[in-house]
Order: C-alpha cells, then structure tokens, then sequence
C-alpha cells in the first residue's frame, strides 16, 4: 500500500472465483458463497466430532453439549412453553453467525494470498438471515392465531382513545426489526474490520517511515500494533455479542409469536 | 468551501452521534451493574434484559456510522 492512501473498503470486495450465468442471471461462485460454505463445513464438523453420545463424554463432545444446552436455555427463557421446537433454528443462527464473524477476523492474510472473508460483514447475508427470523415469525403467528395475531398490536389496558396513535407506532416497530436484525449485525462486523484495516495501515506507514529515517516512525508503529491488539480483543466479544443478540431477540420475536405477549 | 470539504465536514458531525451511542451503552451496563451489585441473586436472570437494552443503545450509533458511510462513499461530492 502506498503512502497515505487507506482504502478500508477493499477487503469487504466480492470476487467471483467461478464464473457462471443462467438465462441472464449472473449465479457466479464468489468469495463470499466459498467462506459461507467454510463457515458451514466448521460447523458440521464441529457438531460431527461432539455428536458421539459417549456414556463419559470427552472434551469435544462436553463442548458440542454446552452449546446445544446454552441454546436450549436461552430458548426456553426467553419463549417459554412451546419454545422447544425452535430450538434447532436459534442453535443454527447463533452459531452460523458466531463461526462466520469468528472466521471473517482470523489474521490468516498474514499468509500471501490467503484473505479470509467476512460473510456477516455484507448486508445482502445479514438481511437474508434477519428475513428468515422475520418470515418464521409471521408465519408461526398467523398460522396459530390466525386474525387474532394482529393483536399484537394493541398493548394490554391502553385506553381506546390511544389506540389512532399507538396502533401505527407499533406497526412501525414491527415492520423495522427484520431491518434493525440485519443492520445491527452487518454494521458492527463492517465498524471493527474496517477499524483494524486502518490501524493496520497506520503500523506498515510507521514502520516504512521509520524506516527511512522519520524519527517518530517507530512509535506510531508500536502504538498502532497496541491498538489492534486491543481493538481485535474487542472484536472477539463483538462477535460473541453481535451472535447472541441476533439470536436472543430472535427468539423473543417468537415469544411474540407464540404467545402474542 | 468546497462540496467534498463539506462532505467530510458532516461525516465528521454525523459521527458525533456514535460517541453518544457510546454514553448510552455505558448506562445500560453501568446501571446493571449498580443493581446487580446491590442484589446479586436476581442479575443472573436479568441478562436477557442487559442484552436488549444494550442492543437498543448500540443500534442508534451503529445507524449514526451508516449515516457518516453513506454521506463518505455514496454521496458525490
């Protein structure tokens, strides 16, 4: 990279690594398709190694089953009766989305030519999973409760004159979260990847300015290379974060749902 | 002034608001935190709660950096 020019949207670019077109549509195979598909292999593989039902389990196999009782748990708080039959699609979302930020900030472009993708980084990925949540909630909503569904709208002992008022800002908000899921998610990986890639930047200008004899060179480099190793423990509970969340209010847009209130 | 110098001008201003997403999100945690410490057996069921509350507060700096994106890369100066 040459001096002074940061371009920190250049890792987030989707190449295509195999052409293909149907009838017009370009259906190419990207960088973006191949990490999701790294994503889902670590994660049948994840589930393949804890999945061997020993009577005394090992390590893999107590990790495979802290993870399924932490979705479990979460599931049953947070929609209660009935919750059970989702937990197979929050175990999913939570971690597709945990392994794929966690995978899109490996430092494995240390490695010539090796650039780990961050899929939950492009909106187009993220807006797809928060519609999948959204439509599931629609559609357990209405096939349960039928009309009676819209009641979701009218809180619980709000006067009647309220109601011209409080019935379109709670549409609102229904209709925003699908968005507010997407966005979150897609945003806060976007904030820290680019955040790295500048500080990132920052160290190799310091270290070839200091290098060609600035005199503060060096110490823009040290200071930088604390940063990122700062900033990418943050990003680590970011992922974490940004995952749970997803998942969390989820589920609770299924209590919605299920329950309607 | 130039169109591009006051695009960077309102990037910088629309940035303003993640700083107080950042206030926003310190007071959810910081206010968990005074009441966890007072009674401790409750927080752990609470947690759910911390982590909406926290999404909420985050989600508004979050649009403030979408808001200083679009008007940096989508916007021509």
């Amino acid at each position: 990279m040459s001096a002074g020019a940061i371009n920190p949207m250049e890792q987030f670019e989707v190449g295509k690594l195999i052409k293909f077109d149907l009838l017009g549509y370009d259906l190419s195979f990207t960088n973006s398709a191949l990490f999701m598909f790294v994503v889902a292999g670590l994660l049948f593989v994840f589930m393949l190694g804890g999945m061997k039902r020993s009577l005394i389990p090992g390590k893999w196999q107590l990790m495979a089953e802290g993870a399924v009782g932490f979705i479990d748990s979460m599931v049953t708080n947070s929609i209660g009766k009935g919750g059970k039959k989702f937990a197979p699609y929050i175990f999913s979302l939570f971690f597709f989305i945990l392994f794929a930020n966690l995978v899109g900030i490996l430092p494995l472009a240390v490695v010539p030519g090796l650039h780990t993708f961050a899929v939950t980084s492009h909106i187009t990925v993220t807006a797809v999973l928060a519609f999948f949540s959204f439509g599931i909630v629609l559609f357990v909503g209405l096939f349960k409760h039928g009309f009676k569904f819209f009641g979701l709208f009218v809180p619980h002992g709000a006067p009647l004159w309220l109601m011209p008022v409080i019935i379109p800002v709670e549409f609102i908000s229904f209709m925003v979260r699908p968005f507010s899921l997407g966005l979150r998610l897609f945003v806060a990986m976007t904030a820290g990847h680019i955040l790295l890639e500048v500080f990132g930047s920052f160290a190799v200008q310091g270290l070839n300015a200091g290098a060609t004899g600035s005199p503060i060179g060096f110490g823009v480099w040290i200071a930088s290379m604390a940063m990122i190793i700062g900033v990418s423990a943050l990003e680590l509970l970011v992922c974490a974060i940004q995952a749970y969340v997803f998942a969390l209010l989820t589920s609770l847009y299924l209590h919605d749902a299920v329950h309607l209130h | 002034m130039t169109d591009v110098g006051a695009m960077y001008i309102g990037a910088g201003l629309a940035a303003i608001g993640i700083g107080l997403a950042a206030l926003g999100v310190g007071n959810v945690f910081g206010s968990f935190l005074e009441g966890a410490l007072r009674n401790p057996g409750a927080a752990d069921g609470q947690q759910g709660r911390l982590f909406i509350g926290f999404a909420g507060a985050e989600l508004l700096g979050l649009i403030a950096f979408v808001v200083a994106i679009l008007i940096l890369f989508v916007v021509k100066g």
